[in-house]
This record gives C-alpha cells, sequence and structure tokens, in this order.
C-alpha cells in the first residue's frame, strides 16, 4: 500500500512538472518559431539560445504590480485564473505516457490513473474549463473582458459538439472502449488510428485549435477589437496563469491527438525494432524508447499548433460560428454515418 | 472503519452534507452569479453520490450536461443581464406572502408524497454494475430502446420550439 502510494505520488508530480516545464518551454520555442518564420533571431539575450528566457518571463510575471479592480468580486477574481489552471492540469491524469515497466514482478503503468470511462473525464474536464474563463472575465467588471469571456466559451461549447461526434465515431473504430490506455494500446501491433479515421481527426484537430482558444480562433483575446480579451483587467502572475494554461492546454490536446490518432508510444515495427536490440517486453528501457517516440509526436504537434497560428490571420466570429455549426457539425456527423457503415462491413458491429 | 462508519457511508453524509448546504446558499445568496456557482457545486455532489452508486457514466454525463452546458447558458444569460440594485423590480407584501403560500403548498405536496415513500421497495435491476457504460448501453439500446427514441423525440421536438421561440420575426 505504502509503496503504492510513494509510486502514485512520484508519477503525479512527474507529470505535473513535465506538463509546467513543456509549457514554459513552449513559450520560448513559440517565439523561435515565429521569428523562423517571420525571419527574425528572436530571443537570443538570457542564457545559449535565449534558454533562459522562460525563467527571466516567469520571474518577471511574479515581480509585477498585482493590480485587483476595487468595483469587481475579489474572490471570483482570483478564483477564474486558478480554475482555468486547475482543469487544464487535471487533463494530463489519464494519458497513458508510456508502455508499463515490470520491475521485480511488479508492473508499474506510466499513467497517473486508468478510468474506464477517461474520454468522458476528458469531455467533461474540458466543458469545467469554461468556468475560469467566464468567472475571470466577469469578474473583472470590464466591458471587454465580459465580452470576451462570453466570446470564449461560447465558442469552446460550439466546438465541443463537433469534437464529441469525432470521437464517437473514433471510439467505434477502437471496439468501443472509451480508456486512453486501451486506446493507445491497440494501435500497438496494427495501423494507428489516422489511417481509419482521417477526417475524423482533421475535425478533432480543428477543433482542438478552437478549444484552446489559439489562432484563427483567438477572438477570445482579439486585440484589435477587445483590448485584451478576457484577461484584460489581469496582472501579474494571475494573468501569467491564464497563458499558462493555455500552453498546458496545447501540450495535453496535442498529446491526446498523437495518442487518439497516431498511436501514443507505439511506432512502426517496434516489435521486430525491440527483438532485434533484445529488449524483453516490461524492460524500462523500452518504455523510455516507446515515452521518447510519443514525446517526439507530441512536439509535432504543438510545432502544427503554432505553425497554424503564425501562419493564418484570425477569423471574424460569425465565420467562427458558422465553420462550427453549419460546417464541422454536419461533417463529423458524415463521419459517424461513413464509420458506421464501413465498421459494419468490417464486421465490427453486431446488431 | 472510522468511528464506526464505512469510508463510504462518510463519504454519502459528507456529500449529502454539503449537497443540501449548497443548495441552500443558492436560495440564500443575494448575489444571482453565486447562485448560479453554488448550482454548480451542488451538481457536483450530486455526481458524488451518483459515483458511489457505481454509476460513472451517469455522473460524468451529469457534469459534462448540467455544469458543463445548462449552468454555463445560465451564466451568460445572468452576466449579460442588468442587476443593479435599482433596475430590480419592487416586490410588494402581496407578492412575498403569494410566494411564501405557494412554496409552503409545494413543500405539503412533496412531503405528503414523501409519506407513503417507506413503503417502496427498491427494485434492484439487474448487478450493481448495471452503472457502467457497457452494461447501461446494453439496457438501454436493447430493453427500453423505444422509450429512449421516445424521449429523444420529445427533446428534439422541444428544441425545434426553441429556435422557433428565438427566431427573428420574418418580414
Amino acid at each position: 500500500m505504502i509503496a503504492f502510494l510513494i509510486y502514485k505520488t512520484i508519477i503525479c508530480v512527474c507529470v505535473f512538472g513535465l506538463s509546467l516545464g513543456v509549457a514554459a518551454y513552449s513559450t520560448w520555442w513559440e517565439r523561435k518559431f515565429a521569428s523562423f518564420l517571420q525571419d527574425r533571431v528572436g530571443p537570443d539575450r538570457a542564457g545559449p539560445f535565449g534558454l533562459l528566457q522562460p525563467l527571466a518571463d516567469g520571474g518577471k510575471m511574479f515581480f509585477k504590480e498585482e493590480i485587483i479592480p476595487n468595483v469587481s468580486n475579489r474572490f471570483l477574481f482570483i478564483l477564474g485564473p486558478s480554475l482555468f489552471m486547475i482543469t487544464s492540469l487535471m487533463t494530463g491524469a489519464i494519458i497513458p505516457w508510456s508502455k508499463d515497466v515490470t520491475i521485480g514482478g511488479v508492473v508499474y503503468p506510466m499513467q497517473i490513473t486508468d478510468i474506464n470511462i477517461g474520454i468522458l473525464y476528458l469531455l467533461g474536464v474540458a466543458s469545467i474549463g469554461v468556468y475560469g474563463i467566464m468567472i475571470g472575465g466577469w469578474a473583472s467588471n470590464n466591458k471587454f473582458a465580459l465580452l470576451g469571456a462570453v466570446r470564449a466559451s461560447s465558442q469552446m461549447i460550439s466546438y465541443e459538439i463537433a469534437m464529441g461526434i469525432s470521437v464517437i465515431a473514433l471510439i467505434i473504430t477502437t471496439g468501443g472502449t472509451l480508456s486512453l490506455r486501451e486506446i493507445v494500446a491497440q494501435q500497438d501491433a496494427g495501423l494507428c488510428n489516422f489511417v481509419y479515421q482521417p477526417l475524423g481527426f482533421l475535425i478533432f484537430f480543428i477543433c482542438a485549435l478552437a478549444e484552446t482558444n489559439r489562432a484563427p480562433f483567438d477572438l477570445a483575446e482579439c486585440e484589435s477589437e477587445l483590448v485584451g480579451g478576457y484577461h484584460t483587467e489581469y496582472s501579474s502572475m494571475k494573468l501569467g496563469l491564464f497563458l499558462f494554461a493555455e500552453y498546458i492546454n496545447m501540450f495535453v490536446s496535442s498529446a491526446i491527438m498523437a495518442g487518439f490518432y497516431f498511436g501514443g508510444y507505439n511506432f512502426p515495427f517496434a516489435h521486430e525494432f525491440y527483438n532485434a536490440i533484445g529488449l524483453a517486453e516490461g524492460s524500462w528501457l523500452i518504455s523510455l524508447i516507446g515515452f521518447g517516440c510519443y514525446f517526439t509526436k507530441i512536439f509535432l504537434f504543438i510545432c502544427l499548433f503554432m505553425w497554424v497560428r503564425w501562419t493564418l490571420p484570425r477569423f471574424r466570429y460569425d465565420q467562427l460560428m458558422n465553420l462550427g455549426w453549419k460546417i464541422l457539425l454536419p461533417l463529423s456527423l458524415l463521419n459517424l454515418a461513413i464509420t458506421v457503415v464501413v465498421e459494419y462491413f468490417r464486421g465490427n458491429i453486431h446488431f | 472503519m472510522i468511528l464506526g462508519y464505512t469510508i463510504t457511508q462518510w463519504l454519502f453524509g459528507i456529500l449529502s452534507f454539503l449537497a443540501i448546504m449548497f443548495a441552500l446558499m443558492v436560495v440564500f445568496s443575494r448575489n444571482p452569479i453565486n447562485s448560479v456557482l453554488y448550482l454548480v457545486l451542488t451538481f457536483f455532489c450530486i455526481a458524488g453520490h451518483y459515483l458511489l452508486l457505481n454509476a460513472q457514466f451517469l455522473a460524468v454525463v451529469h457534469i459534462v450536461v448540467y455544469s458543463g452546458a445548462i449552468m454555463v447558458l445560465f451564466l451568460f444569460v445572468i452576466m449579460l443581464m442588468n442587476l443593479n440594485e435599482d433596475t430590480e423590480p419592487q416586490r410588494t407584501w402581496l407578492n412575498k406572502i403569494i410566494a411564501a403560500v405557494a412554496g409552503g403548498m409545494l413543500l405539503f405536496v412533496m412531503v405528503g408524497s414523501l409519506k407513503g415513500a417507506e413503503q417502496l421497495q427498491y427494485k434492484q435491476w439487474g448487478s450493481s454494475q448495471i452503472g457502467l457504460i457497457k452494461n447501461l448501453g446494453m439496457v438501454l439500446f436493447k430493453d427500453f430502446l423505444f422509450p429512449f427514441e421516445i424521449a429523444s423525440i420529445l427533446l428534439l421536438a422541444a428544441m425545434v420550439g426553441a429556435i422557433m421561440i428565438g427566431k427573428k420575426e420574418i418580414k
């Protein structure tokens, strides 16, 4: 029991640190990537290649003056960013980071917890994440902040529908399991789910962009119209939490996409490779290689997020809603119908 | 066992206490935004009860639908309304008396219906695993398919009605 608790504590701390570390270095990488796309140098003053830039930014955030508007509800004003940060960290709990490690006959899964309704848990946490933005935007007592909050949350609610339906199609392909661990493990030997669900992946990716409030869907913080959107009134580390949580969301949704559609820690000819170098199942080295593979995929997805951000201009708000309701929703329903028919003829659905 | 009760009983007691407390706070808090937020917390407590009953699917759907969708819409409406004290309509004594009588009668009816509740017997349907998503899906789509589809038509009708009411007048 004690060993189990210690092991779970260690893995919780690792996932927590990983999320925060990746989020911190995503800010650095985003600026480097943007400078590469725009033919600039980017941050290069703090440390070699500007590698200490996130630390400098974080330190700056902590030492800035903290302003809480006089007329706003103080408790809710602080609750907003905290809630947003908590919900973005919660999703990391069910991601299977790598293969199980067997040490001395005991199996250690590289996952905080595997719940058999994992996907529903993801959707649930995503729908709770809206509250952080809404409460923060309202408690700012500022018209721009309120409009930004309303925009952000209506956008997130709208795109959750198409996202949910594309996930249902994925569940049908994977034989009805809702556990992330099983979905990733099923892609071990065969092809990855992307082959069966190309359209579903595209819809999921677009919805993930919208859910994380990233460009071209960053209307919630559209400077030209809304000053700073829902975080207009925020300063110091509370602003930092909002910005930081966005990067954590990006990291987690990249991890989910890589796990759902691109096999997570699996890679082609993995078993042949392990046999060739003589590694037994359950070795920590296999787990490490799997983790490296998963992380490469996540990194590529994060790069894709950034590439999109620095390439495409922002949508107009009515265009955003039209895309969500009139294009993505019917498209995801079509995808669902096609999936059902195809899976019926593949013999995976029984009546 | 802690103080003679199992952990499940402790959880049940704590969750029930919190649910009732938050439900009371919904009614008693002056600020409508706080009321909505307390209602969300109440929903979370009820979802906890579902988890205790081993109904994970119901618990998560409860959170997704009620806390994640319906209450967000409530928040939208309340946040965009003008809630200053002076724009609130004044309530006269007559209004208050009518509200108290109507509420008291509702309470009366509910207490009256609870009186017969002790004769009710729990019908164990299937096993305690019925709340798991696989078993629930089997029951819904095999044994109770017809009522389930009827309920979906009811929801569709409600949705069409809401869109009709919300639509702008066509000239």
